[in-house]
């Protein structure tokens, strides 16, 4: 593969970006063929990050096998938590309290809206523009406090464990939650003010990586990737979990298909999960907040299927038990994955440029993609 | 009054009084020239710090604040980090053309500071064509980008290198033909003949909308040819790593991060020399009173602070503005800028024949 990357038999010219390179994230590596800044194809290639998170879990107990999953997308490293919970409870058929319940969905929301705040700062700076990464970690400062001060952790939290949640919640988590909610409502503005109405931002983000619904379909686009163009892919709505049936929220959908949608659907997800918080908030039941089990959980032996809403889109668990102590075989279906793969048709014929702000929209975590 | 003017002409009269005329102004030249150097490394400095502080104060952060009061020693260490540093020169590069490249820009940046009126009386070379000589050297500079670009054998570098000369070639048209508007009012190519013909009134003022207008052009061409955001694509950080000195490090990579800082500020002294009235200050009308104390400012700080606003103005794009894609940073240029500045020169032409302004 190295020694064909000059130039090709056409004079086009081949680019490596990345593995190392600012605008990937991570160490995603794409050789583009480039004429002059035009993109005539784009290759990604993985594997640079891979850990064999999915062969370890084959080594590990049912209760162990949680907490590698925190660094698969660790931006929603509570949702990973949670789907690995709720396949091993669906398997075992625990019935989890309400408190657990409401608690991790709560987790959950406060999670995904520190990741999209993450990635409105990077997206931002993809783009050129500094200041908004320092805007949106000043809220996200926030969650992540709430979470230290709930779990220990700040990033790899572990929190939501098969049963339930690991420790009861902190006494000021109510207060400090309501007052986050109250920040972030009173900044939400600033975002808009100084990014969306931008009208570089808006000719650097309308038209630019058309995902028309039927590719974002084919591609196996999820989350606000699919959502941008249209597609109906809430995982929340489509097939509820927990408490997700019982509250109000809408499924923020776009139609355009370019990374304006994309954003918008992000940016509106926001105010989506903040209204999820505020009606769950006030009222977390009393009670327990871990089912009573066993120390070593077996799962009956079959196949057993389990999919989240993560931030970035569908999170699917796929455990294959022989009725052991430990899974024979787990699959991830990550969401960063199938985005990746639409990238090549989204950017071909565009500028570099486009490349980093359409690879913004997707909202790529390498480690997700790798695992 | 100390004024920097009594002080050059004292310094002047000593020197012929001391030495024979060849040597006096043999002296004079060694003068001139350290105190040109001296003026690049502190306005290097300053504006690096500056920028840093400016970038803090609009990110709702401290900044630097370690090294010295108010972290005023910073850029301090971080040359003598820069000077310390091995300048490696990668393998495959064009050895020749890549050592020389930042001293070019550096050279051009240097030049640029001839015909600058500092103060009342304080300028190095007052030369009877000082706007063509400004607009002519700072297109210098490109060439310099291009061979650092080029030589450095790397795909980002040329990329970087040939944006940037499209991006400067083409903004040079807009800022040229705001700077004429400015030339055709005043009658003269020479920066004092500029100043003193806002003596009762900035050109910015004095010159109605078109030379409003061919401000806001010439501010937007000007922070196009420094390479800065929104219009830094020949660097683009998040595209192309840095663009056209990627490869460089070292006492290199300073001399082209210092080259980039004098150009604002020697863009912003235009700027403020041609629109704001250079060293002038400033005066309303007939308020005997009001003018009088504005006279007692000396002229130097008039300069430096209409300078420093200007450079204020373009560290605010810097932190608030996405970039723009080099398609739609040309189309800017040659379907907005190019044929309002066209109109606007026209108008303003009828202006100056017609005798409507102030």
């Amino acid at each position: 593969m190295f020694e064909e990357l000059g130039t090709t038999a056409e004079g086009d010219m081949l680019i490596n970006i990345g593995p190392q390179h600012p605008a990937t994230h991570g160490v995603l590596h794409l050789v583009m063929t480039l004429n002059g800044e035009t993109i005539k194809k784009t290759e990604p290639h993985l594997g640079y990050i891979h850990r064999s998170i999915e062969k370890m879990c084959e080594s590990l107990t049912y209760r162990q096998f949680v907490y590698v999953t925190s660094r698969m997308d660790y931006l929603s490293s509570h949702i990973n938590n949670h789907g690995c919970s709720l396949a091993v409870e669906k398997a075992m058929q625990i019935e989890v309290p309400e408190r657990a319940q409401v608690i991790r969905v709560i987790m959950d929301e406060l999670t995904r809206i520190a990741s999209h705040e993450l990635w409105w700062g990077a997206m931002a700076m993809d783009l050129g523009a500094f200041t908004p990464f320092f805007y949106s970690f000043r809220e996200r400062e926030t969650i992540t406090d709430i979470m230290e001060e709930t779990c220990g952790a700040r990033l790899t939290m572990n929190y939501i464990c098969p049963g339930g949640v690991m420790m009861d919640l902190h006494p000021d988590f109510q207060k400090r939650v309501k007052s986050f909610i109250a920040l972030f409502k009173s900044k939400f503005d600033e975002y808009n003010e100084l990014v969306t109405g931008n009208i570089i931002f808006q000719n650097r983000m309308k038209g630019v990586g058309v995902l028309s619904k039927e590719d974002a379909i084919s591609y196996g686009c999820t989350g606000p990737t699919a959502r941008g163009s249209g597609v109906s892919s809430d995982i929340r709505k489509l097939y509820p979990y927990e408490v997700y049936s019982k509250v109000q929220f809408d499924e923020v959908l776009e139609t355009g298909g370019d990374s304006f949608s994309r954003y918008m659907v992000r940016i509106n997800e926001m105010l989506q999960s903040i209204k999820i918080i505020e009606q769950l908030i006030d009222n977390i039941p009393e009670g327990e907040f871990q089912a009573k089990t066993k120390a070593v959980l077996k799962l009956p032996k079959g196949e057993f299927y389990q999919r989240v809403e993560t931030a970035r889109g569908e999170l699917g668990i796929y455990i294959v038990s022989e009725g052991g102590t430990t899974p024979h075989r787990i699959k991830f279906r990550s969401p960063g994955f199938s985005n990746l793969s639409a990238l090549g048709h989204m950017v071909k014929g565009s500028k570099i440029g486009d490349l980093v702000a359409t690879m913004g929209t997707l909202d790529l975590v390498i480690p997700d993609i790798d695992r | 009054m100390l004024s920097l003017e009594n002080i050059t002409n004292a310094v002047h009269e000593w020197l012929n009084a001391t030495l024979n005329p060849t040597l006096a102004l043999l002296s004079e030249f060694v003068i001139v020239g350290v105190l040109a150097i001296a003026l690049f490394a502190v306005l290097g400095l300053s504006l690096v710090l500056m920028e840093r502080k400016v970038a803090a104060f609009i990110q709702i952060r401290l900044g630097p604040n370690r090294v010295g009061p108010f972290g005023m020693f910073q850029t301090v260490a971080d040359t003598l980090k820069l000077i310390m540093k091995e300048g490696l020169t990668p393998d495959g590069a064009d050895k020749f053309l890549f050592n020389l490249a930042p001293y070019i820009v550096m050279i051009a940046a240097m030049m640029l500071l001839a015909p600058i009126a500092f103060a009342k009386g304080f300028q190095i070379w007052d030369i009877n064509i000082g706007v063509l000589f400004l607009t002519a050297v700072s297109s210098i500079s490109v060439i310099g980008i291009l061979m650092a670009g080029w030589a450095s054998n790397n795909k980002y570098s040329l990329l970087g290198a040939m944006r940037s000369g499209a991006q400067i070639v083409s903004y040079e048209l807009s800022a040229g033909l705001s700077i004429i508007t400015i030339v055709i009012l005043t009658g003269s190519l020479q920066i004092s003949d500029i100043i003193n013909a806002q003596a009762n009134g900035w050109w910015i003022f004095k010159g109605h909308i078109p030379v409003l207008i061919s401000f806001v052009i010439f501010i937007i061409a000007v922070t196009a040819e420094t390479n800065r955001a929104p219009f830094d694509l020949a660097e683009a950080e998040s595209e192309l790593t840095a663009g056209f000195h990627t490869e460089y490090s070292g006492m290199k990579f300073a001399l082209f991060f210092l080259a980039e800082y004098i150009n604002i500020f020697i863009a912003c002294a235009i700027g403020a020399t041609l629109f704001l009235g250079g060293w002038m200050p400033f005066h309303i009308g007939h308020w005997e009173a009001f003018n009088h104390i504005m006279d007692f400012i000396p002229s130097s700080f008039w300069f430096i602070g209409k300078t420093f606003f200007l450079i204020f103005l373009m560290m605010w794009f810097r932190w608030t503005f996405p970039r723009l894609r080099i398609d739609q940073l040309l189309n800017l240029e040659w379907k907005y800028l190019l044929p309002i500045s066209l109109v606007n020169l026209l108008v303003v032409a009828l202006m100056a024949v017609m005798g409507w302004h102030f």
